[in-house]
């Protein structure tokens, strides 16, 4: 089929043409180059949808079970492939059922545009059927939001929603179409990509003044430490944030969302930072003499107490969001921008160096931490089953090639503490808002995203339970998704924090599960169930080699705790290994 | 750089926002102050110099801390040119008010000419039952002639937003028309359909 926007292009400026607002819709995501969409219809975005029974060769619509299924798919898609996730979702409960989700990418800075259906601009405000004001309920989790009203207005509006969503700090928008304008008939000039609003600055300009003194800082440092977080992602500065550390030789530690940024054996990578964190980046923020951040937000579960963090450090930050300078940590150098500009410049003016006793502390901290923590996790003599020694063995099978996708909880600790990333983009996970439900719908997204990798879901047997529906998606088109579900019979890291906090005093967290080998049978995908150790191996190797879905139930320990831990309320240096 | 200069005091801070005209962009500022629970003290919004680009202005009490970062999260919206934010002393400002009092009572007790002259008030309306006067200024202004009025049987009291004008330099200004001469303000759309309801087939 010939599309409308190659139609108006080809025929020479033949003026225009005449579309309705739902073809201008899915003609502006042509041109804007999506192939997915997540969605799920209803009578207020009903326009839309018989105009996308005239696209499906264009457009690939993935019919999901709940919009919040939906929203985290697109999440989940935009992460693994860096581009903008879409949605659909009808009016009223369609639209609020993507609050969950846009909270979640609005924290975590994943770019999406979302639609949703709206009744008739006339109905505004009368309490019609399906109606909720879905421009205001959403403005606090958004990046952007435009309600439509009439059609002409839906090119340029859709192409602010891309450039808005995928430039400076990503974030999610969502357009509201009242289903008058989805109807309407208009004039079609072609579709025009917007490339500058004039109120808006994707990118604060680059000061070099405070990059030359961040150098300065750097080159007289004697105990250098590195934190980067999603923002080396985001800004597909892999390359340019690997030269930096090796060409200065600084030790550096990754934020949950910055995991996989650079592989996770790589020397100079000293593991993860905050509460549930690796030992010695925790203990030694408190020991370096300059801190560098990078493309992080000194999020609260990173800093533990802020008034003993790091109060030895001159620190450095480089956000492209100037609103995070200053927030949470005070700078002494700030630098604005985005560190695909600014971290060449800053390798330039930083000296070669290699720090080889510095690096030895972290080491020795290591040392430490896998004698008394890590051993036990990974390699443990107890009979039952531990989470961590579920990763190593995806470790050891898939070599570090796959993408990992968590849900939230002791789980998502420990796969993303252990979980071996050769790849950026490998590491999908709710982070700053730790939504439980992502992973199972989110892993549907990630596979969508990233054809070509194998996309592993890790999901507590409480998370799994949120959001199970998403079974029926990946069913329905066969996506190729290996569910892990690390089943310990509680809501564990909620169990871990009472009985650590609150004198073992278990308030609802003993939860039950279904026969999930059953439930995944109801939906025709295979799966079995494990809890001794030989049947381990065997039963990963057979869910990572079956072609197609598979779902794997581990049994495992109940009252394991993650540690190292940072109370609540207590400094990174007093992180406590038991 | 702007030097950290801490200040654990507590003023009025006086915030003032360059924005598209946008519907929706009222609640997006206003939810910055609500989500961290600061009292919006006052909030006037009006046109610039600019037509196309509207100001508000704001007056909250906060640290200089905490001002500060919420006037970066204000300029961080998409729609939101630019944001100061000044004390008292940084700012030329003016709060406007409404009394309305009974005629019979202000026009025997009280020695009206005496009262106005004092106060810096002016009456907008007399009429046999009631009169009104405006008086302009800070808000110890506008609060004394409540106090004068109360033993005159005040009726109905209201006072504005403040307004400011930023003392220092010529503010935005230049910045602004450049702005607008490179890129004409679009007009706000707004709901056509509301008024033709009947008119429309809808289910």
């Amino acid at each position: 089929m010939e599309t409308a926007q190659q139609e108006a292009t080809s025929a020479e400026q033949k003026t225009s043409i005449e579309l309705t607002g739902s073809q201008a819709v899915l003609e502006a995501l042509i041109a804007e180059g999506t192939e997915t969409i997540f969605g799920y219809p209803g009578g207020a975005i009903m326009p839309i949808y018989d105009a996308l029974y005239d696209y499906t060769e264009k457009l690939n619509h993935i019919l999901v079970r709940h919009e919040q299924g939906g929203i985290h798919a697109a999440q989940g898609y935009a992460r693994t492939s860096g581009r903008v996730g879409v949605v659909f979702a009808t009016s009223g409960p369609g639209a609020t059922n993507l609050i969950t989700g846009l909270a979640d990418a609005q924290i975590d800075s994943t770019p999406l545009v979302c639609i949703t259906g709206q009744v008739f601009a006339h109905l505004l405000g009368t309490d019609a059927f399906q109606e909720t004001d879905v421009i205001n309920i959403t403005t606090p989790v958004t990046k952007w939001n435009y309600q439509v009203t009439d059609a002409n207005e839906i090119p340029e509006v859709l192409a602010k929603a891309f450039y808005i969503a995928k430039t400076g700090r990503p974030g999610p928008v969502l357009i509201d179409i009242t289903k008058n304008a989805q109807l309407q008939k208009f004039e079609y000039k072609g579709y025009n990509f917007c490339n500058h609003i004039r109120s808006y600055r994707p990118k604060p300009i680059v000061r070099k003044e405070y990059i030359e003194e961040a150098a300065k800082l750097i080159n007289e440092a004697k105990k250098p430490f590195v934190l980067w977080g999603q923002g080396v992602i985001l800004g597909s500065a892999e390359k340019e944030f690997a030269a930096f550390i090796e060409k200065s030789g600084i030790p550096a530690a990754w934020t949950i969302l910055g995991a996989g940024a650079i592989p996770s054996d790589h020397p100079l990578n000293v593991g993860m930072l905050g509460m549930h964190g690796n030992y010695g980046p925790n203990v030694l923020t408190n020991e370096c003499d300059v801190l560098i951040a990078i493309g992080m937000r000194f999020d609260d579960r990173v800093t533990g107490r802020l008034d003993k963090y790091a109060k030895q450090a001159k620190v450095i930050h480089l956000d492209i969001d100037p609103a995070e300078i200053d927030k949470n940590v005070q700078t002494t150098v700030p630098v604005w921008g985005d560190c695909k500009e600014t971290l060449p410049i800053l390798t330039e003016l930083v000296e070669a160096k290699q720090h080889p006793e510095w690096l030895a502390k972290f080491n020795e901290f290591t040392r430490q931490e896998v004698e008394q923590v890590i051993k036990d996790e990974l390699f443990p003599s107890t009979e039952e089953l531990t989470m961590g020694e579920v990763i190593q063995q995806i470790n050891e099978i898939t070599g570090g090639e796959a993408i990992i996708v968590t849900d939230v909880g002791q789980h998502q600790m420990v796969a993303c503490r252990y979980a071996k990333l050769n790849k950026t983009r490998s590491n999908v996970t709710s982070g700053g808002l730790g939504t439980m439900g992502f992973s199972l719908p989110a892993a549907i997204g990630a596979k969508f995203g990233a054809p070509d990798r194998p996309v592993i879901a890790v999901i507590g047997d409480g998370g799994v339970q949120m959001t199970i529906q998403e079974l029926g998606t990946i069913m329905q088109f066969d996506v190729d998704v290996k569910i892990l579900i690390l089943n310990n019979q509680f809501l564990g890291m909620v169990r871990q924090w009472q009985q650590l906090f609150h004198d073992r005093r278990y308030s609802f967290v003993n939860i039950t599960s279904p026969d999930y080998v059953k439930v995944a049978e109801g939906y025709r995908i295979p799966g079995t169930s494990v809890s001794k150790r030989e049947d381990l191996r065997p039963a990963l190797e057979r869910m990572l080699n079956v072609k197609g879905s598979f779902l794997l139930e581990v049994m495992v320990t109940k009252e394991n705790n993650v540690f190292p831990m940072v109370p609540q309320g207590c400094s990174v240096s007093e992180i406590r290994l038991k | 750089m702007t030097a950290y200069i801490p200040n654990p005091e507590k003023q009025e801070y006086n915030i003032t926002v360059y924005t598209e005209n946008q519907i929706g962009l009222l609640t997006r500022i206003a939810i910055i102050f609500s989500r961290r629970k600061i009292n919006i003290e006052s909030l006037n919004t009006s046109p610039s110099e600019i037509e196309s680009i509207h100001r508000f202005n704001i007056v909250i009490t906060e640290t200089e801390a905490v001002v500060r970062k919420v006037c970066r999260q204000i300029e961080k919206q998409v729609e939101v040119l630019k944001v100061y934010y000044n004390t008292n002393e940084d700012v030329i400002w003016q709060e406007m008010a409404l009394y309305k009092v009974p005629t019979d009572q202000i026009a025997e007790k009280a020695l009206v000419e005496r009262l106005l002259r004092e106060n810096g008030a002016r009456a907008v309306v007399i009429r046999h039952d009631y009169t009104v006067f405006e008086t302009t200024g800070h808000r110890e202004e506008t609060d004394a002639l409540i106090e004068r009025l109360q033993p005159f049987g005040l009726i109905e009291f209201v006072r504005s937003a403040r307004v400011m004008i930023i003392k220092d330099s010529e503010g935005f200004n230049r910045k602004l028309r450049e702005f607008e001469s490179l890129e004409p303000g679009q007009e706000v759309s707004e709901n056509e359909f509301l008024n033709s309801a009947d008119k429309v087939f809808s289910m």
